[in-house]
């Protein structure tokens, strides 16, 4: 599923923000990946959604190398990956019925199929009431319950989470990480970064954990499902 | 599919662009109708002159009038028995004073101006007339008689017409060009606006042409709304000057009016306009994806 191999990352002509990153993640694994702020956790995570590519090793996503993808393989590739950003990047101007909807129309779903999962989903996160609210008028939580949504609608074979309860309650936060559970159960290998050592220590999934750009604990296949 | 994933209608470079591609449209729309003009005042002169000669006719010195007009009806019997001549006629003096009057104004009339008498001949269909020998038998009744076949004349304004189609191609490319870069420009801007959005979509799989086709969605638009106004504008100018023309200028230009395919063609630069914007934004929105991951 996941094949990262001796992989560093530099952006432009700077330093290596990631140094010689190997692990892999096997289909249907659901992994934490923590560290301190800076530790190249939310790079790790570019990686992983193609937003950037290596500087140098191997990365290879569902048996294919990244690295001699062709700009036309990408928008496949990542339709196959749920992004939750910690910052949301919902679309102001879009309600949250297509912010959600937006993952599914870029596949080509049929609009009855969009609203019918859409509507489910979202009631499903608690906003049932705010399907036709824009992001500017939801709460920093809502916003979030949206971008999550957003990021499980398609059933990504790959769900890659950056702080995905940091602006919600516990209750909340609780709900989500069943959700990722549930799909997990269903196929999804989830990746959540996160700085929740509670979270963390309460769901009891293996870690990866990163300092100084590099990678402290290293899940090797036989470890990982 | 295509919804509003992008505001780019509120994008401040965004709103003048009906105004550029308008303004285009507009320069576009005056230097073609122009060119209709042109052509067809020169098709008319042609279709005036060609197939006539005019027959030049000096003054005969101290003679009386009476013999004057015998030499000029022997030239004109002369003229009618030539194979090829249909029609020989005399213009008179009041004639050719007439025709002088809008160069010369009506004191012409009255002034004492040594006008030669002038024989307007009409030649068969495809008729061969061998001029050089037609004046060499005619000079023999008429001595320094001249025929004009209007030769030099057709020739100058075709190559006038010529002149003026080469120029309005010209004009008529520099303000696609204009545009074109106008469309580039708010293309850029609109991709810089909405980077954020643009990289989000491109991050949830979407592929390069589906962001292209917002942006020409968007330029066809207002590219199209932008030529309506251009040509809206254009047609109340040309139906300006057109209405002015044939005031001050009534026989010193000739009056032309726009035919059926001149006003479809006219009709069909907001459409291009339209086209041009859409494939610059198409262009445009594709090379610079292009260069991102």
């Amino acid at each position: 599923m996941v094949l990262l191999e001796d992989v560093s990352v530099r952006y432009g002509t700077g330093p290596e923000v990631l140094h010689d990153i190997s692990f892999a993640l096997a289909p249907g694994s659901f992994h934490f990946l923590v560290g301190p702020s800076g530790a190249g956790k939310s790079t790790l995570l570019k990686l992983l959604h193609l937003a950037v590519r290596p500087s140098r090793g191997r990365l290879n996503l569902f048996g294919r190398d990244v690295n001699a993808l062709a700009r036309a393989d990408l928008p496949a590739m990542r339709r196959r990956i749920g992004v939750v950003f910690q910052e949301f990047r919902l679309i102001p101007h879009l309600s949250a019925f297509d912010n959600v909807a937006l993952p599914l129309r870029l596949a080509g779903a049929k609009g009855g199929e969009i609203r019918q999962h859409v509507t489910e989903l979202l009631q499903w996160v608690g906003l049932g009431d705010q399907i036709e609210t824009r992001p500017a008028r939801l709460s920093g939580g809502q916003q979030q319950r949206v971008a999550i949504a957003r990021a499980v609608i398609a059933r990504p074979s790959l769900l890659i989470a950056d702080e995905p309860t940091g602006n919600v309650d516990d209750r909340i936060a609780m709900r989500l990480m069943y959700l990722f559970e549930e799909l997990n159960k269903l196929g999804t290998t989830v990746l959540i970064a996160t700085h929740n050592e509670a979270l963390v220590n309460r769901f009891g999934h293996r870690q990866l954990r990163l300092d100084g750009g590099r990678l402290l604990t290293r899940p090797r296949p036989a470890e990982v499902g | 599919m295509l919804r509003n994933d992008l505001p780019l209608g509120a994008d401040a470079a965004a709103r003048f662009l009906p105004w550029i591609v308008g303004t285009m449209v507009y320069l576009a729309a005056l230097a073609l109708a122009s060119a209709f003009a042109v052509n067809l005042a020169i098709g008319s002169w042609r279709a005036d002159i060609t197939g006539e000669l005019t027959v030049e006719v000096p003054d005969f010195g101290d003679v009386a009038d009476t013999e004057r007009q015998a030499r000029l009806e022997a030239v004109v019997t002369d003229l009618l028995a030539i194979d090829g001549v249909e029609g020989a006629a005399l213009i008179g003096p009041e004639e050719v004073r007439r025709l002088l009057e809008p160069w010369l104004g009506p004191d012409a009339a009255a002034a004492d101006l040594p006008l030669p008498d002038l024989i307007a001949v009409t030649l068969a269909r495809d008729a061969a007339v061998d001029l050089p020998a037609l004046e060499a038998k005619l000079d023999e009744t008429a001595p320094g008689l001249r025929i004009d076949d209007h030769r030099g004349w057709i020739e100058r304004i075709d190559r006038i017409g010529t002149l003026v189609e080469l120029l309005t191609a010209a004009v008529v490319l520099l303000v696609a060009g204009a545009a074109a870069l106008a469309v580039v420009f708010v293309t850029r801007t609109g991709l810089d606006i909405h980077r954020q959005t643009v990289d989000l979509v491109h991050m949830l799989g979407a592929r390069d042409g589906y962001i292209a086709r917002l942006f020409e969605r968007h330029a066809l638009a207002f590219g199209f709304i932008g030529g309506i106004l251009g040509l809206a504008a254009a047609i109340a100018t040309i139906s300006a000057i057109g209405l002015a023309a044939s005031r001050a200028g009534a026989g010193l230009l000739p009056t032309v009016h726009l035919g059926l395919p001149h006003w479809v063609a006219l009709a069909c630069l907001p459409f291009a306009a339209a086209a041009v914007a859409m494939l610059t934004a198409r262009w445009t929105v594709l090379r610079t994806l292009s260069r991102g991951l």
